[in-house]
């Protein structure tokens, strides 16, 4: 295991009465995307503004590449780059001018400032709009405009939230490609989203949080593992009377649930051919049927349906 | 335990950066465009008076400051002028200095990167300062300008010096103004809302406050009728109290750096002024004695202001 570039230790911050984040300890290990993931609300830019020493932590302590960001701020703001939730820029200023003031409070001079500007616009295929004033850039220019900030600082660790927030489809798989991308160059990727599907094709590890606390950490494959125990999903469409009862009849069916016209079966394996024959032998029209795909949407739900029935 | 690094690396390229914005906005076109009025309009205040003070020339040997000093019905004196357009204009620099960065969602962009809160305060509100000096700089020049065309020879020595010391005056009362709004634009979230609360203090102390004050000061020190000290101490208290008030500060400095002959800006007893020599004008260092309180008074009041301000923007989340 390589050593953790970003490190929590019983992270707490209060607001007033209202705990934004409880207990926080996890690890990222150099060069892998993380990701944070929970319902909004849930702490995650609270613990994002913590580890860039914006907000002081109640108590509880961080490092990121080393140093803590309480007390070093500057050495962690240098080697992070930061990407807020429906980032800003000065709209009246040129792309190239909006990264050029950035890149001077970076402490890059004139010359560097400018060939890495160059260079970071064109990875993010911004070149032809880097004389434009940001005002006339849509939301998904924006986005990479703030990549190309955090490549142009030379950050190797790039914390971004809501990455794909208020994006359009197209546009959110460029940015995934784009993160995907970041990751090969062996950048440090940490993300919070409250799109759980999106989180799952990039993240090799992810984090749910609920209430300020993390629930569950860990590989999402795991996860989907430890949690669903391993169970399958299969959807089917039938007319007939009591089909619940008969598919649930069927041995190793352990939950069956109405979804419109559809029923969604959890089984403990591969059970398809099973359940189309007790749904024919009910005297039901079976018009399809076929394996779901586990997802982590299932584990979330899953999970903190658990929570708040323990509670 | 000391933070690494410096607080203000990164105040230059913020100030640099603001300035270009001041200098470049709309904001700074409609200044221009007042502070060109106002000169315009001070100047032709004396072209009515400019015979009487022509016939002067030679006689006053302080001819070129009654150009910022007179008064021509219907329009007020330079700087009478002055007062109220200098907070208008330090109001309109620093109403939306940092709420505007929240609101335009650059906020936790800049201070993610390597630098400091204070750098971006201090840079703000240099740039700030700078704007205002540039403007009152130029329009000093402007009025001066129109002088020597208008009276045909230049100003003395004591006159340059006395004019410059106005605006360093001038300058200073801006700050105080300056510093006011950026505090505001600290404490309110919305632009709207830190401009309307100090344009508010700003009708306070324009308009209000001289009404305000003889009413305070015959609640805490009303005079006796049969005691002369007593009516002394009212005045005084008088005066402490319209002190509060920059605009005052700023009227006393100028009448002091600008009418040479000012000996006292309080009560003078018959006694102190025995063997006064009425009406001779003091040397400058003597009005710059003067009104050291009240350049004191002002600077003092940016410091406390722009104090208040930092420690609001500190302990401010970032989070919008």
């Amino acid at each position: 295991m390589s050593e953790a570039i970003i490190h929590t230790e019983g992270l707490r911050k209060v607001y007033g009465s209202k705990v934004a984040v409880e207990s926080l300890d996890f690890n990222v290990e150099a060069g892998e995307v993380f990701g944070l993931l929970g319902p909004n609300g849930a702490g995650k830019t609270t613990t994002i503004l913590m580890l860039l020493g914006l907000t002081e932590p109640t108590s509880g302590r961080a490092r990121v590449a080393g140093f803590d960001p309480l007390r070093q701020p500057l050495e962690v703001k240098r080697r992070v780059g930061y990407m807020p939730d429906q980032v800003g820029f000065y709209d009246n200023l040129t792309g190239v001018v909006n990264l050029r003031y950035t890149a001077r409070l970076a402490g890059l001079d004139r010359r560097e400032a400018d060939e890495a500007i160059t260079r970071s616009l064109e990875r993010v295929h911004l070149t032809h709009a880097g004389d434009k004033p940001v005002g006339t850039y849509s939301r998904g220019m924006r986005q990479r405009l703030a990549i190309a900030e955090i490549l142009m600082k030379g950050a190797s660790i790039a914390i971004l939230d809501e990455p794909t927030g208020g994006l359009d489809p197209q546009s959110t798989r460029e940015f995934l490609e784009l993160i995907r991308s970041l990751k090969k160059d062996g950048m440090t990727i940490l993300l919070s989203s409250h799109l759980l599907e999106l989180v799952q094709s990039v993240c090799d590890r992810v984090a749910l949080f609920n209430n300020g606390r993390i629930g569950l950490t860990g590989r999402v494959e795991t996860l989907l593992q430890d949690v669903l125990g391993g169970s399958h999903w299969i959807r089917v469409e039938a007319t007939g009377d009591n089909l619940e009862a008969a598919v649930a009849r069927v041995p190793g069916v352990t939950k069956v649930a109405r979804d419109g016209a559809s029923l969604r079966v959890e089984a403990t394996g591969d059970l398809r051919a099973d359940i189309a024959r007790a749904v024919v032998n009910a005297g039901g029209n079976l018009t399809m049927i076929a394996a779901g795909h586990a997802s982590l949407e299932d584990v979330y739900t899953r999970y903190f349906e658990g929570v708040a029935n323990a509670a | 335990m000391r933070r690494e690094g410096s607080a203000l690396s990164g105040a230059a390229t913020v100030m640099a950066k603001e300035l270009a914005d001041n200098l470049s906005s709309t904001r700074m076109r409609l200044l221009e465009l007042l502070i060109f009025v106002s000169g315009a309009g001070a100047v032709y205040a004396t072209i009515g008076s400019v015979k009487d003070l022509a016939g002067l020339v030679g006689e006053d040997q302080f001819i070129f400051l009654r150009i910022f000093t007179t008064a021509k019905e219907p329009l007020p004196s330079f700087v009478a002028f002055l007062g109220f357009l200098i907070p208008i204009v330090s109001i309109a620099l620093g109403f939306d200095a940092v709420n505007s960065e929240f609101s335009n969602r650059t906020m936790s962009r800049i201070l993610a990167q390597p630098i400091y809160r204070d750098a971006l305060l201090f840079g703000k509100f240099m740039s700030g300062l700078v704007t205002l000096a540039v403007v009152l700089a130029a329009l000093w020049i402007f009025v001066t300008g129109l002088g020597i065309l208008m009276l045909g020879v230049p100003p003395g020595t004591n006159e340059v010096v006395r004019g410059f010391a106005f605006l360093v005056a001038a300058i200073a009362y801006g700050a105080v103004w300056l510093a006011l709004a950026m505090l505001f634009s600290i404490v309110f979230r919305s632009s709207a809302t830190a401009a309307l609360a100090s344009l508010a203090v700003w009708l306070l102390f324009a308009f209000f406050w001289q009404m305000v004050v003889p009413l305070i000061t015959l609640a805490i020190a009303p005079p006796d009728m049969f005691d002369p000290m007593s009516q002394l101490a009212t005045i005084n208290v008088g005066m402490g109290i319209s002190r509060i008030s920059p605009n005052t500060l700023f009227g006393e400095a100028t009448q002091a750096f600008l009418n040479p002959e000012t000996r006292s800006l309080g009560p003078v007893l018959a006694s102190q002024m025995q063997g006064a020599d009425r009406g001779a004008p003091l040397p400058f260092d003597q009005s710059l004695m003067l009104v050291w309180p009240q350049m004191t008074g002002m600077i003092a009041s940016v410091i406390v202001l722009f104090t208040i301000a930092y420690i609001a923007f500190q302990r401010q989340e970032v989070r919008a």
